[in-house]
């Protein structure tokens, strides 16, 4: 099938193509779902070994001047002044209500702030930040491309060409010379694995992807494996598990908040999310694991013991390294224990459930 | 030699006197990738032609399985509970889904040969 013209491609279209990709339009682009390996086999590699993805459809942002940690603190729950340079943050856009704009990455450098939001968010996101930001500091990079490698193998392959990454902790960032390129390497992921993201520049994305895939660790994975190993390591997808409805309290993403923001506030919605910290949430987010083999996907309602509605799946499927169906959604908070049963109505059927500790898989990195 | 029709659906039927096998084509398996689960009808289900007769499920989505003909289901897969791949690794053998007592045979008539569901699905790509 071929894509619609108003689908955008990355720098690295062409590469998928040869590689025999199957593409999907997620979030404006035309990208690879899966490769003939099929999303089981390029799963279970990862989590064996490494695997590449082209992420280059999420939006890279630099954030540079004077003002702009305190600036960013209006926008986020994370403690960004705390950062240290080299040190990467996960945390949320809010809005006014508490709500979750888009979750994104903060890296402190020496000079700026580089930024990672989710594809299908950037523009609103781009605008947010130049909206509420010094003028001037905020500036989208369009000419960089994404490439994440993970598994447990993916530093050592990055290692053999740069052995600067040997000295980053998980959630560290450095500048690496990859096959004569200038790239910035964090060591991060998706995938409950540990790897690297790395930002280059577009022109040089196909050589780098091409020498990485070259090693031997180092197989091609696409946008169907990224959904199930992040399922599995129970991380969030913006637009399912995360939306402008749900707080970072009712997401479990309390953590986020730094000690000194939940003390000072001064975040957008900080009113609604440090009250919902005193009262409690009306819905909390969950892993779930079905009793029998039938996976459970998005919007599958959930239901008590007397079939009354108590909550909704929001991202569900087969876990490959799990063997068997995993779920995360939101119930009450009544039931929200692990180990609580539960039904799921799957085609008009309740099927048994229960409430299961995240993630469905140890995490791979430390 | 068996009379095998398909569907534009990507099911096959295989005709054993009164009796239909029904499982989906290697195009169908290889569309959906890795089958991890599959709903088959029970016995004594009704079915009609073009209806929902059972589910299956890849790691990537749920797509319904449509029964060629109608009729009552006289056996599910059994073997597919235990292993859902085998509808990956032998869609026309042993990865057949369900099997139909036909009520109307006339409708398999109206399904298409082997050399016309080639001619469907090389217009497909």
């Amino acid at each position: 099938m071929s894509a619609p013209e108003t689908l955008l491609t990355t720098p690295l279209h062409a590469l998928h193509q040869e590689l025999g990709a199957e593409f999907g339009g997620f979030a404006g682009y035309d990208m690879p779902i899966r490769y003939p390996a099929g999303i089981m086999a390029e799963h279970l590699h990862c989590r064996a070994s490494a695997a590449l993805f082209d992420v280059s459809h999420m939006g890279q942002v630099l954030v540079k001047g004077p003002g702009v940690i305190e600036a960013l603190e209006r926008l986020v729950p994370g403690d960004i002044e705390a950062l240290k340079v080299g040190r990467q943050r996960y945390t949320l856009f809010t809005n006014a209500r508490g709500g979750i704009m888009d979750d994104l990455m903060v890296t402190r450098r020496e000079t700026d702030l580089f930024v990672v939001v989710n594809a299908g968010c950037k523009t609103e996101d781009f605008a947010h930040m130049k909206a509420h930001m010094p003028p001037g500091t905020v500036a989208m990079l369009d000419d960089r491309a994404l490439i994440a490698l993970q598994g447990p193998k993916a530093v050592a392959v990055i290692a053999r060409m740069d052995p600067g990454i040997n000295t980053v902790p998980f959630m560290g960032a450095v500048e690496l010379n990859l096959i004569g390129l200038d790239c910035w390497v964090s060591r991060s992921g998706y995938t409950g694995e540990d790897g690297v993201e790395i930002s280059v520049r577009a022109d040089g994305a196909e050589a780098l992807a091409r020498h990485l895939l070259a090693q031997p660790e180092v197989m091609p994975a696409g946008l169907g494996a990224r959904d199930s190993l992040r399922l599995e390591a129970g991380l969030c997808l913006y637009g399912s598990d995360l939306d402008q409805n749900t707080t970072p309290v009712e997401a479990g993403l309390t953590w986020t908040i730094g000690k000194r923001r939940k003390m000072e506030g001064g975040f957008i919605g900080a009113e609604a999310v440090l009250d919902q910290l005193f009262t409690g949430p009306r819905k909390i987010r969950v892993g779930i694991r079905p009793e029998g083999k039938a996976p459970a996907r998005a919007h599958t309602q959930i239901v008590d013991e007397t079939n009354n509605e108590i909550g909704e799946i929001t991202s569900g499927g087969f876990g490959p390294t799990v063997g068997g169906p995993v779920a995360m959604g939101y119930v009450t908070p009544d039931y929200a224990n692990d180990g609580t049963a539960i039904g799921l109505v799957i085609r008009g059927k309740v099927h048994p459930a229960r409430i299961a500790p995240l993630p469905f898989v140890p995490k791979g990195w430390k | 030699m068996s009379d095998v029709r398909y569907t534009k659906d990507h099911e096959w039927i295989r005709l054993e006197g009164g009796v239909g096998v029904v499982g989906i084509t290697d195009y169908a398996q290889n569309a959906l990738g890795d089958v991890v689960y599959v709903e088959v009808p029970e016995a004594g289900k009704a079915l009609t032609a073009g209806g929902e007769a059972g589910v299956i499920e890849s790691v990537k989505a749920a797509s319904e399985i449509y029964s060629p003909v109608s009729g009552e289901v006289v056996e599910g897969n059994a073997g597919l509970d235990g292993d859902p791949a085998l509808v990956n690794s032998s869609p026309t053998g042993d990865g057949w889904i369900f099997k139909v007592k036909l009520s109307n045979p006339d409708e398999v008539g109206k399904l298409m040969t082997e050399a016309e569901y080639q001619a469907f699905v090389d217009g497909l790509d």
